[in-house]
């Protein structure tokens, strides 16, 4: 098998990266080594939120905004966007002190995409909010989406371009070649000039076989499932200094996550749920919204992620590998970012550069030294 | 405290297995969905002490009398209306009972939690009215409930059986038995010479076949059964001898075997193995009941379905197990060969290979308009849609149709999934996976996991 671009990893940004590429020309092979979106992307609570982020990524973060709401024109579907604001609430002084000081900064550097809103505006859209909460601040072009409906639109898309997804399909092996890789797999030697690695939770164990270790931790982030019940909260909900994010989804279920962590298995393959710790977020989120108290939950689960130590993700070519393309290390909020960041790939693949400034997600901030040969 | 052996189940397996560790000194916490002892077989044991329904539901039901008398005066702690919905490492359980949640510990878990009814979605199965015949056996068990009016009952298996002898034996009225079995074949007849060890089994079965033929309406070789009605059950159709055929009905009663409760073992990441007579998975274990995670051991019909007699054995096999793994000081390879246990459980097992060919789960090709998640309502069309351009994961097919997400968590549809995807892929069926099972083993309240992190700082 032979292409010009192989995609290492079936996730959103794997798929993204694979199909914008794709769109430009360039003959992509894709591989998954369960089935696309087995981990963060099926496993992520799809916030779309310009909300909090780190001025790093703010840019990548309002250019996928735009793409959200025209989801259509990317991939043929609105991947069940649902543009319905989200709220970051303040349930005491110092944290309503926290969110005026970020909005006026942001206002100050002319981002107008978050505002500053009161108790009252507040409790009108939100009207089971809890009487404590004294403020907030609000993205109203944010909401959130359907992670499993983004992953077939991304899919067929990217199958429509031509991309060749396989599946079931494990990377063992990856040899650099004057001008192209040999990536050796669990179905066949795979020739290819460009390598972008989307490996999410094993990316480490991809840039190791490419020549170019890194160190990242694992996110194992756990999210709660309930029944379905009416419809009560609109807008995704987080508290600011709270583990916690609140949303409800068009089916009615409610979906609440918010970065406790479960527990990682010692070979790092699977995570498992710790109840004690999930069940801070779930009394966060009952705490903010005490109506919920006795609906019940049926699934929760915990999702794997490359993490980075300052929390922004790896974008950008490798310095010590030729034809090689790093996209992962999100940190648990790269689900916005999925429309943006395949384009910069994309254009990293087809021109070698973008006009993004990528400098904040260089791969030498996690680089291991290589001993001495 | 740290209990020794936390029990879930207060079945044949379970009570016996509280009943030994409890004569070997080890400290047993019971806990037991059902508010009283006796499992799904002698259900209601304690209250049917006498009278025209304990007369009825017959001589093995009797037969737990016994044994649940010994669990009650053993000493084993016991919780009664208690679910168990988390089961974490080395070995942490969550409870709930009357609303409120708690954390237990123990050194081992004993899961010894039954089977469940073989989920069969066919054409109308969603509709009021219809159910299955271990929940009516449930209503006759807990109240002397008989079902009203034109009463049907289609499947195969020992349990219809005797589900209609009971009824008849209450002067219960049953319009027709549709037998769904595939009658004497090959197979069956194979496993007949064995089946001899088991003679009083087998006569019980032919009886409960001579009762029911002299009742009237036996229909055998039946296929392509159909519930409709509007709103409700009102009549069914059914083919049998190549004549399609319809009747009124009130009540349509449903069973095609039973398979092991495995949604435990599937979520702590135990082995199973595929039971290719039978088409079910059941966690893999060693002589004693241990599965490949240390300190969890699997008896009963949740460990394979083997029927209450061997239960009741493997109870007893898994309370030694349990006795070595504690370390307490009693030679259990002798105590296994004194108690002849090994002898006991072939013997109780002895009918199974018969009752497994004769019984043969159903293997037709399912609809495209029926029904297979009824909580999400998600069909075997869609399912199959979804299947071609998809892996042949079940977890594919969830993520992207919602088959099994719902509060039932592939109860009622994990095995019809894995079936269409094997179908679809051309793979034999026990090639394709379950559903991954996440937390909770049972629906639990907001409240009562916020409640748990309350306790955390109470502590």
């Amino acid at each position: 098998m032979k292409a010009d671009l192989l995609v290492i990893g079936g996730g959103l940004h794997g798929l993204s990266a694979a199909l914008q590429s794709a769109r430009h020309g360039v003959s992509v092979i894709l591989v998954e080594r369960h089935f696309l979106g087995r981990h963060a992307s099926g496993a992520t609570a799809a916030g779309v939120r310009t909300l909090g982020r780190h001025p790093a990524e703010l840019p990548l973060s309002l250019e996928a905004a735009a793409t959200w709401h025209a989801m259509k024109d990317l991939v043929g579907d609105d991947c069940g966007f649902n543009a319905c604001g989200q709220l970051q609430v303040a349930e005491d002084e110092a944290a309503l002190a926290k969110i005026k000081d970020r909005v006026s900064r942001l206002e100050a550097q002319g981002f107008t995409h978050e505002r500053l809103i009161g108790s009252n505006e507040l409790h009108s859209l939100v009207p089971d909010l809890a009487p404590h909460c004294l403020g907030a601040a609000w993205t109203v072009d944010d909401g959130s989406a359907d992670p499993h409906r983004t992953i077939g639109a991304f899919r067929d898309a990217a199958i429509a371009a031509g991309v060749q997804i396989l599946e079931r399909c494990l990377v063992t092996g990856l040899v650099r070649h004057s001008s192209h890789w040999l990536a050796q797999t669990s179905r066949g030697v795979i020739e290819a000039g460009l390598i972008v690695n989307a490996a999410g939770a094993w990316a480490d164990q991809v840039a190791a076989l490419a020549g170019d270790p890194v160190h990242q931790a694992i996110r194992t982030s756990m999210m709660v499932v309930t029944e379905r019940t009416s419809a009560r909260v609109k807008p995704v909900v987080s508290s600011l200094g709270q583990k916690l994010s609140f949303k409800q989804t068009v089916q009615g279920t409610l979906v609440i996550g918010g970065g406790s962590q479960g527990k990682l298995a010692p070979d790092r393959q699977s995570a498992s749920v710790d109840m004690v710790a999930l069940a801070a977020s779930v009394g966060a989120a009952v705490r903010l919204i005490p109506a919920v108290e006795g609906i019940r939950i049926v699934r929760t689960w915990a999702g794997m992620e490359a993490m980075t130590p300052d929390h922004l993700p790896v974008i950008g070519f490798s310095h010590r590998v030729e034809g090689l393309i790093h996209a992962f290390g999100f940190s648990g909020h790269g689900f916005q970012l999925v429309p943006s960041v395949g384009r910069a790939v994309a254009d990293l693949v087809c021109q070698g550069s973008t006009d993004h400034d990528l400098s904040a997600f260089d791969v030498t901030r996690i680089a291991i030294e290589r001993a001495a040969a | 405290m740290i209990h020794d052996v936390v029990v879930i189940g207060a079945g044949p397996a379970g009570m016996s297995a509280a009943v030994h560790l409890r004569k070997f000194g080890a400290s047993v916490l019971v806990v037991d969905e059902q508010p009283a002892p006796g499992g799904q077989i002698w259900r209601g044991i304690e209250r049917n002490a006498s009278g025209a329904i304990a007369a009825a539901l017959g001589a093995d039901y009797e037969k737990g009398r016994a044994l649940t008398a010994a669990f009650r005066a053993s000493g084993a702690e016991y919780s009664p209306s208690t679910q168990v919905w988390q089961i974490e490492d080395e070995w942490t359980l969550f409870l709930t009972s009357e609303g409120k949640a708690r954390r237990v510990r123990a050194r081992a878990v004993l899961l010894s939690n039954g089977a469940q009814e073989r989920p069969v979605p066919f054409a109308g199965w969603t509709l009021p009215g219809v159910m299955t015949v271990g929940a009516a056996q449930i209503l006759l068990k807990s109240g002397g409930m008989l079902p009203q009016g034109n009463v049907w009952i289609a499947g195969a298996g020992p349990l219809p059986l005797l589900y209609a002898t009971q009824v008849l034996g209450l002067k219960g009225q049953i319009s027709g038995f549709l037998d769904t079995s595939k009658g004497l074949n090959l197979g069956a007849l194979a496993k007949l010479p064995a089946a001899w060890r088991d003679l009083p089994s087998l006569a019980k079965g032919f009886k409960w076949q001579r009762e029911l033929r002299r009742s009237g309406n036996l229909i055998r070789g039946i296929s392509d059964l159909r519930a409709e009605g509007d709103g409700r059950l009102q009549q069914l159709e059914w083919t049998a001898g190549g004549v399609r055929r319809k009747a009124k009905a009130d009540v349509l009663l449903v069973h095609e075997g039973v398979v092991p409760r495995i949604h435990e073992t599937l979520a702590l990441g135990c082995d199973h193995d595929w039971n290719s007579t039978q088409n079910y998975f059941a966690a893999r274990s060693n002589r004693w009941g241990e599965t490949s995670r240390r300190g969890l051991f699997v008896a009963g019909d949740a460990s394979g379905i083997g029927g209450w007699t061997a239960a009741t054995v493997s109870g007893e096999i898994a309370a030694l197990g349990l006795a070595g793994h504690l370390g307490i000081q009693i030679d259990i390879e002798a105590l296994r060969r004194e108690s002849q246990l090994d002898g006991r459980r072939s013997r109780a097992l002895a009918l199974r290979p018969f009752l497994d060919a004769f019984y043969t789960p159903p293997n037709t090709s399912i609809a495209d308009d029926v029904v297979v998640c009824r909580c999400e309502e998600v069909t075997a069309g869609t399912i199959r849609k979804v299947a071609r351009t998809s892996a042949s994961d079940p977890n594919a097919i969830k993520a992207a149709t919602r088959c099994g997400m719902g509060p039932c968590q592939g109860r009622q549809c994990g095995y019809t999934v894995q079936a269409i995807l094997a179908e679809v892929h051309n793979l034999p069926v026990g090639d394709v996976s379950f559903f991954n099972i996440r937390p909770p083993l049972k629906p639990v309240t907001l409240g009562e996991i916020a409640s748990l992190g309350e306790l955390e700082n109470a502590e």
